[in-house]
């Protein structure tokens, strides 16, 4: 399958992807590693006349350590994000979530803003994003702005980016060592798109759980924090899991197609969100 | 059109190229390097990975424009002075394959796998070569070729 034509264009820092961006309008479109968009391209469902290629733009790529923070450039592929060490030190869950992305081909040339640029309900990371409380710089003709990630995604495949802007970095909040996290994807096979998948960040402290935060992979046209859940859960005993689990899929309306109806999906969430707060509690 | 420079197979390229031609056609159409194979050409099967800056990629999903200043390693540029790479020996011996549509694909793939891995258990490699397919379903053996592998590559670093 090949792609319909368009005009490339490879840029040195953010300023040109954003100048390039405002002369082309809305027919230019970002390319950073591409697997998202590529596949878009080869089976014709997106034409861009032109690309705009940050891939090499230096500020977007490494992560840095911000204080109570870190911020993570956009371009910065799928394989470094899982293994740098300031991930894993303070962030963990990130290296986990990020490391179930697709296959090792995929994180060596994918990058971490793509993922979540792209507003895929289905994509590990905008679950992610969205349980974490991250915060994104997004560069635009009127200079930067930070968006929080509930504010983010829109619609299916849609987010607040616009057609001059450019996803610069994320800043995430440092977790302290009192978090348990644990990513339950449900698929048939490996490198499957999540059919259902629940993220569960718990902070613990003597039986009790003080905060839990669950995000929701394709439970809906964006992804979706699962609110009844972590209000049950929060301040409780260990003793209200199944009960607050239970209430995993309330107000969702998930998607159907050839892999599961919406009730299956509802059902998957609350199965998939307990097991995630278990494990995430050490369980 | 953008110019490329690229190397591959330890030859330098320098082309011009259409914006939308992807990597995987750039091999196999203008260089004639027909060892790397098109499968589901969506980003699925593996059957077209080559190493890109040394990591294993999926050329299917790279557009050649993207490999200005890029060394790129097909199955075609593993042997060393006529002598197969262990990955191949190893394939060759444990008999990794059964149509041997995927085998360029499966040992490039093992190829980075092997080089971050140099003893990988069995389930490390199933793992690692989830980005690859084979409809035959031969991965018994493939799995025995790449732990094969992994030990004349140890040897190898010792001797």
């Amino acid at each position: 399958m090949i792609p319909a034509a368009f005009d490339y264009t490879r840029v040195g820092s953010v300023d040109e992807a954003v100048q390039a961006l405002g002369q082309h309008g809305e027919d230019a479109k970002v390319l950073a590693g591409g697997h998202s968009l590529i596949p878009l391209l080869r089976l014709r469902l997106a034409f861009p006349s032109v690309l705009v290629d940050v891939g090499r733009v230096d500020e977007m790529r490494g992560v840095r350590d911000d204080g109570d923070h870190l911020v993570i450039g956009a371009a910065t592929t799928h394989d470094e994000v899982m293994h740098d060490d300031l991930v894993r030190q303070h962030c963990p869950v990130i290296s986990d979530v990020v490391s179930q992305v697709g296959d090792p081909q995929v994180r060596h040339r994918g990058t971490f803003g793509g993922g979540i640029a792209h507003g895929d309900p289905a994509g590990d990371l905008p679950a992610l994003a969205l349980a974490l409380d991250a915060t994104f710089v997004i560069a635009g003709s009127g200079g930067r702005r930070d968006v929080a990630a509930s504010d983010f995604f829109v619609d299916y495949l849609q987010t607040v980016l616009g057609a001059e802007d450019v996803l610069v970095e994320i800043k995430v909040p440092k977790l302290g060592s009192d978090w348990g996290h644990n990513y339950q994807k449900f698929n048939r096979v490996a490198q499957a798109w999540a059919i259902v998948g629940s993220l569960a960040l718990v902070r613990r402290s003597d039986g009790s759980i003080d905060e839990a935060r669950i995000g929701l992979t394709h439970m809906g046209s964006v992804p979706l924090r699962a609110s009844a859940t972590e209000q049950a859960l929060a301040g409780a005993s260990t003793d209200v899991i199944a009960d607050a689990c239970d209430q995993a899929a309330e107000g969702t309306s998930p998607p159907e197609d050839l892999n599961a109806r919406a009730d299956y999906r509802q059902h998957l969430a609350r199965v998939l969100t307990r097991r995630a707060v278990e494990h995430a509690l050490g369980g | 059109m953008p110019r490329i420079s690229v190397t591959v197979d330890g030859v330098t390229y320098e082309d011009d190229v259409e914006p939308r031609l992807l990597l995987v056609y750039y091999l196999r159409e203008r260089l004639g390097l027909t060892g790397t194979n098109v499968g589901c050409d969506t980003s699925n099967c593996g059957a077209c990975t080559v190493l890109f800056n040394g990591r294993s990629a999926k050329s299917c999903t790279i557009l050649a424009a993207q490999a200005d200043g890029a060394e790129v390693t097909t199955i075609q540029g593993l042997a060393r002075n006529g002598e197969w790479h262990p990955l191949q020996k190893a394939f060759n011996a444990e008999h990794g394959l059964q149509c041997g549509y995927c085998t360029p694909g499966m040992i490039m793939a093992s190829v980075d796998l092997l080089e971050h891995n140099d003893d990988p258990t069995d389930e490390e490699v199933r793992h690692g070569l989830e980005g690859n397919l084979c409809r035959c379903t031969g991965y018994q053996n493939i799995v025995k070729a790449v732990r094969a592998a992994a030990g004349e590559v140890r040897e190898g670093a010792t001797s």
